[in-house]
C-alpha cells in the first residue's frame, strides 16, 4: 500500500501535480491510453461561466449572443437551478482542460482522469476528430479570428459585423461538409492562406459576373446551365461554404468572417456526433482510474465513496415518467456501453456471442475498447455494439408516433423480437441527418434572375419549422443578394411538399 | 504537464458580449414599450403589463426540424408497455388529430416580456429630462428646513443643552478639585467634634484651617461657569420641493371637437406620468373655460359641455387664482399645459398674452401651449398661436398637433434631454 495521494479536501500545486503523475501512470502505463500532452488551468466559477457561453473556447471573438448565453446561465446558476460543470475540456494540443477552484481534491483527481486523459485520448484517436480537426492550429487560429473580427469592427462598423455574424451563426450548423473533408483541415496554413485567396480574388472573376453573350438555343442553354451548375460546384452541402465562395456581392472580410464562422462550426461538429461515445470513453476511463488509485492505497475510503456517490450521479438514467427525466443521459448509455463491452470481451455470455462475435470473449478489454474509441461514432457504435442485455437493462422501448393517428403506438419493447428494431431506431437517433436537416444548394439561375434554389431532402414527412426558417432564409437572401428559394422534397417521391421564399430585404455587400 | 492558474486572470472576459447584449435588447425593450403605449388607452399608461418584443432582435434562428411527420423516439424505463399497445397522446405536444401535420413547434415570432409599472415608465421615458431651469428659477423650487449641527457656546436661553452644559460643569469642577459637599460636611464635623472633645488649640486651628481653605475653594469655583454653558446649535439647509402641481387648461367651447379633447388629454396624462415620476406628489388642477372659467374635476373636465365664446385670459386667471390660494411658490413647482383649438376672442390675445408674460411665466417652471387640430387639418396659425409666438419666451412652449401619433413625439421634443430648440417651433 501507497500513501494516500491527499488527505484532506484541500489541494495546491503540488497535491495537482502527485494527482496528475499517478493518475498518469496508471492510464498511461497501464491501460495503455495514448494523449496530448496535458495543461491544467485553474479557475473560477465565473470564468467557467465565461467559457459556457462562448462554446467552451479560451479564445473568442465577441458577439451578443455569448453575452446572452452569459446571461441565461448565469442567472440560472445564481438561481441555484444549474449547478457547473467541474471542468471544460478543449481539443487542442496540448490539451486544455479547465478544472474550477471550489472542487476538492477527489473532484480534481476525477476530473482530471476523466477530461485530462479520457476525453484527451478520445480527441487524438478518434478517426472523426482527426478527420475534422486540427488541435494543434485552433487556438492560433482563434486568435487570429478574433484580432481579425474586431479589425473588421475598427474598419467598417461593429453593427455592421454584427449583423453578419447573426446571418453567418444561423447557417452555422450548415457550414460542414458531411460526407467527409475534401482535404485534411490546416488551420496553421489559415491565415496565409487568406492573404493569398484575395489576392487571387482580385485576379479573377466570378461565374456569376460572366457577361459574355450566351449561345441561343434551348439546348445550348441547357448544356451552359450544367456547366455552370459544375462549375459552382452544385449540389453543395455546405451552405456557408458556396455562400463565402460564390455569393456575387459580399465583399471579401465579409467572406474571411463567413469563413472564421464556418471554420469554427466545423471544428465543434465531432463533438456532435460523438456525445455519447465521447463521455462514455471519458467516464470509463475515470472510472477505471479510481478504482485503481483505490486500491493501491492512493485514494482514502472516504474519498472513494465521495467518488462513488459523484460518479453515480453522473451516470444515472431516470425513466421515461420520472420527474427528473430530460432525455437519455449520454454518460449513462456511454459508460454503461463501455462497462458492457468490457464484459463482453471478458466474459460473454451465449447471446453475446451471437449478436457479437467480433469481439466476444476476445480477452483485450482495453484493445478492443481503444480500436472502438477510434473507428467509430455514436450512430454506428449503437448500431454494431448495444447489446440485448443492456436494452433489458435500461427498459427501452420505442413509441411509433404517426402524426395522422390520433394514438402513439408501442413499436418495440426489450423483447426478442425487438432488439434489432430498437437498436435502429436509437441509432437512428445519433445519426448525422438526425441532428441537422439534409438541405443543399441545388441550382443557380445563372441564366436568369440569379436566383438561388435550395432543397431540403424530407425524410419521413418531417418537414422545417416554418418560423425559424423564415428568418434563417432571410440571411441567406441578405447574404446572397438575390431572392431565394428553399424547396422541401420528399425523399421517397420526389414530390414538393412546402416551398419558402425569400427576398434580400438588407442585402450584405461592400 | 502544465498547471496554470488562471483566477487572477481579469474577470469578466465575457463583459463586452453582455454589454451588446444588453444594449440590443435594452433598445428592443423600448421601442417596443413606445410601440405599445401608442395603442394603449392613456390612462393605463403608467401600468405594468406584458410588451411583446420580436424575436428577430434576440433570437438566434437556425435551420432545424419541426413538429410534423412520423417519428420514432426511443424511451428508458418500461415497466408495463407490451409492442402493440396504443396511448393517448399526452396533451400539449402539439402533434396529432387527423391529418393536420401542421403543428408549428417551438418557433416563436416575438418574446413576452413582462415588465413592472416602474419599469414600462422607466423605458417610456427614458432621455426625457425636466426643462433646464434657470439658475434664478432654481432657487425657488427650494424651500428652507433646518436641522441639527452640533453646538454652539452662544444661542438663545430655549436652546441651552442641560446635558452638555452640565458634563463641562463636572469636568471643570473635577479638574481644578472643588471640593464636594461631603468633604465640607466631613471638615465641619471634624471641627466640631474636635470642639465638642475640647481637643487642643492647634488641632482645632489646623481643622478650622483646612475648613476654611475648602470653603474658600468653594466659593471661588463656581458650580457652573459661563464657560461650561452649550446651546443647541440649528442651521438652515436648502430642501428641495418634492412636490409640483399641474395645471391642466382647456378650451371647451363648442369648436373644440372630441377628437381634439382625446388629443389634449393624451398630451395632459402623458404630462401627468411625466411629473409623477419626477415628484413625490403631484396634485392636478382642472381648469376648463368658454369665456370663463371653473375648475372642475377630471370627468367633468373631459366629458362635459359647455357653451359659449372663448376667452383664454379667463382660464388663466382661475389658474392664478388657485395658485396663489392652495399652491404657494416656494413650495410647489407649477406647470402648467394648455390646449386650445386657437380659435380664442381676437380682442382677448393681447391680454392673455400679458397676464402669461408678467403674472404666470414668472411663478411657473414650464407652460405648455399645444394647439389641437382635426386631423389633416394643419393648425398652428391662428391669431393666439402668433401672439403667444411674439413674447418669444423660452419658458413657454408651443406645439401644435392635429393625430394621435404625432402626441408622444412632440412631447418627447419638448422634454427630451439634449432639446435644443424649444419655445416656438412648430
Amino acid at each position: 500500500m501507497s500513501e494516500p495521494l491527499f488527505t484532506s479536501d484541500g489541494w495546491s500545486y503540488d497535491t495537482i501535480q502527485r494527482i496528475h503523475d499517478a493518475v498518469s501512470e496508471i492510464a498511461i502505463g497501464e491501460l495503455g491510453l495514448d494523449v496530448f500532452p496535458n495543461q491544467i488551468e485553474i479557475i473560477t466559477a465565473e470564468q467557467m461561466l465565461d467559457a459556457y457561453a462562448s462554446t467552451g473556447m479560451p479564445i473568442f471573438y465577441q458577439h451578443w449572443s455569448f453575452g446572452k448565453h452569459f446571461t441565461q446561465h448565469e442567472q440560472m446558476y445564481r438561481k441555484g437551478m444549474m449547478g457547473l460543470a467541474y471542468e471544460i475540456v478543449i481539443n487542442s494540443n496540448p490539451c486544455i482542460s479547465y478544472v474550477m477552484e471550489g472542487n476538492t481534491a477527489m473532484m480534481q483527481t476525477l476530473v482530471i482522469a476523466h477530461a485530462a486523459f479520457g476525453h484527451n485520448h478520445f480527441f487524438k484517436n478518434n478517426e472523426t476528430f482527426k478527420e475534422f480537426t486540427d488541435p494543434a492550429g485552433i487556438l492560433d487560429y482563434l486568435k487570429f479570428a478574433k484580432a481579425y473580427i474586431s479589425s473588421c469592427e475598427e474598419e467598417f462598423g461593429e453593427a455592421a459585423v454584427e449583423r453578419l455574424l447573426d446571418a453567418a451563426h444561423a447557417l452555422q450548423p450548415q457550414g460542414v461538409h458531411r460526407s467527409g473533408r475534401r482535404r485534411k483541415l490546416d488551420l496553421r496554413g489559415e491565415q496565409i492562406r487568406q492573404r493569398e485567396r484575395r489576392a487571387h480574388e482580385a485576379q479573377t472573376h466570378n461565374e456569376l459576373w460572366r457577361t459574355l453573350p450566351t449561345p441561343t438555343g434551348k439546348q445550348r442553354g441547357e448544356e451552359s446551365r450544367n456547366l455552370a451548375a459544375e462549375r459552382l460546384g452544385l449540389p453543395e452541402e455546405n451552405i456557408l461554404f458556396f455562400l463565402e465562395r460564390h455569393a456575387p456581392k459580399l465583399a471579401s472580410w465579409q467572406r474571411e468572417i463567413l469563413r472564421i464562422v464556418r471554420l469554427v462550426g466545423h471544428y465543434l461538429y465531432p463533438q456532435r456526433l460523438t456525445k455519447v461515445m465521447n463521455e462514455g470513453t471519458a467516464t470509463y476511463v475515470h472510472y477505471r482510474i479510481m478504482n485503481r488509485l483505490h486500491e493501491l492505497g492512493k485514494i482514502s475510503d472516504g474519498a472513494f465513496l465521495e467518488f462513488l456517490t459523484s460518479h453515480t450521479n453522473v451516470v444515472a438514467q431516470p425513466g421515461f415518467d420520472h420527474p427528473a427525466y430530460s432525455g437519455m443521459n449520454p454518460y449513462a448509455l456511454g459508460f454503461a456501453m463501455m462497462r458492457d463491452i468490457e464484459r463482453i470481451v471478458a466474459n460473454p455470455t451465449e447471446e453475446d456471442k451471437i449478436w457479437t462475435p467480433d469481439i466476444a470473449g476476445r480477452g483485450d478489454v482495453m484493445g478492443v475498447l481503444k480500436d472502438i474509441w477510434a473507428n467509430y461514432r455514436d450512430d454506428s457504435f449503437i448500431a454494431q455494439y448495444l447489446s440485448p442485455r443492456l436494452m433489458r437493462e435500461f427498459k427501452f422501448f420505442n413509441i411509433e408516433d404517426n402524426p395522422r393517428e390520433s394514438e402513439l403506438v408501442v413499436g418495440s419493447i426489450h423483447d426478442e423480437r425487438g432488439y434489432r428494431r430498437l437498436r435502429r431506431a436509437l441509432s437512428r437517433r445519433y445519426d448525422a441527418s438526425e441532428i441537422d436537416p439534409l438541405m443543399e444548394v441545388a441550382s443557380v439561375d445563372l441564366l436568369g434572375d440569379r436566383r438561388l434554389r435550395l432543397e431540403h431532402k424530407v425524410l419521413e414527412g418531417r418537414l422545417l419549422a416554418a418560423g425559424d426558417t423564415r428568418k434563417a432564409l432571410q440571411h441567406i437572401a441578405d447574404l446572397w443578394g438575390y431572392d431565394v428559394e428553399l424547396r422541401e422534397i420528399d425523399s421517397d417521391s420526389g414530390a414538393k411538399l412546402a416551398d419558402h421564399q425569400a427576398r434580400p430585404a438588407r442585402p450584405f455587400g461592400g | 504537464m502544465n498547471i496554470i492558474d488562471r483566477r487572477l486572470n481579469p474577470n469578466g472576459k465575457n463583459l463586452p458580449n453582455r454589454q451588446r447584449f444588453l444594449r440590443r435588447a435594452r433598445k428592443i425593450v423600448r421601442d417596443a414599450v413606445r410601440k405599445a403605449s401608442a395603442t394603449r388607452g392613456i390612462r393605463d399608461v403608467d401600468e405594468a403589463g406584458v410588451v411583446v418584443i420580436p424575436a428577430d432582435g434576440i433570437d438566434e434562428p437556425s435551420f432545424h426540424l419541426g413538429n410534423d411527420g412520423f417519428r420514432h423516439p426511443v424511451f428508458p424505463g418500461n415497466r408495463e408497455f407490451s409492442e402493440g399497445d396504443r396511448l393517448p397522446r399526452p396533451p400539449g405536444s402539439g402533434r396529432g388529430g387527423a391529418g393536420s401535420g401542421a403543428g408549428e413547434g417551438k418557433s416563436e415570432d416575438a418574446y413576452s416580456i413582462a415588465l413592472s409599472a416602474e419599469e414600462f415608465l422607466e423605458f417610456f421615458l427614458e432621455d426625457l429630462e425636466l426643462p433646464d431651469l434657470e439658475r434664478r428659477k432654481l432657487s425657488t423650487t427650494e424651500s428652507e428646513g433646518v436641522r441639527r449641527a452640533g453646538y454652539s457656546v452662544a444661542g438663545s436661553p430655549s436652546n441651552l443643552s442641560v446635558s452638555r452644559t452640565m458634563r463641562n460643569s463636572m469636568s471643570r469642577r473635577i479638574a481644578l478639585k472643588r471640593p464636594r459637599p461631603d468633604d465640607l460636611r466631613e471638615a465641619e464635623e471634624a471641627l466640631a467634634a474636635a470642639e465638642a472633645r475640647k481637643a487642643p488649640a492647634r488641632e482645632i486651628a489646623a481643622l478650622r484651617a483646612t475648613l476654611e481653605g475648602l470653603q474658600r475653594k468653594t466659593r471661588t469655583i463656581a458650580w457652573i461657569d459661563p464657560i461650561d454653558i452649550r446651546y443647541r446649535r440649528f442651521e438652515p439647509v436648502p430642501r428641495p420641493t418634492t412636490q409640483a402641481v399641474m395645471f391642466c387648461l382647456m378650451d371647451v367651447s363648442a369648436s373644440m371637437s372630441e377628437h381634439m379633447k382625446d388629443l389634449a388629454k393624451r398630451f395632459f396624462m402623458l404630462l401627468y406620468v411625466f411629473l409623477k415620476k419626477r415628484y413625490k406628489k403631484v396634485d392636478i388642477v382642472f381648469i376648463r373655460h368658454t369665456d370663463e372659467a371653473s375648475e372642475v374635476d377630471e370627468d367633468t373636465f373631459f366629458h362635459g359641455v359647455e357653451s359659449g365664446g372663448t376667452r383664454v385670459s379667463s382660464a388663466q386667471r382661475e389658474m392664478l387664482r388657485v395658485a396663489r390660494d392652495r399652491y404657494p411658490q416656494d413650495s410647489w413647482n407649477l406647470y402648467v399645459a394648455q390646449a386650445s383649438d386657437g380659435d380664442n376672442d381676437p380682442r382677448d390675445n393681447a391680454e392673455s398674452a400679458a397676464i402669461l408674460l408678467n403674472e404666470i411665466i414668472p411663478m411657473t417652471q414650464y407652460y405648455a401651449y399645444l394647439e389641437v387640430g382635426e386631423q389633416g387639418q394643419r393648425p398652428g396659425d391662428s391669431t393666439l398661436w402668433r401672439a403667444y409666438q411674439e413674447l418669444d419666451e423660452p419658458r413657454l412652449a408651443q406645439r401644435s398637433v392635429t393625430s394621435r401619433e404625432e402626441i408622444y413625439p412632440i412631447f418627447r421634443e419638448l422634454f427630451s434631454r439634449d432639446a435644443g430648440v424649444r419655445g416656438s417651433a412648430s
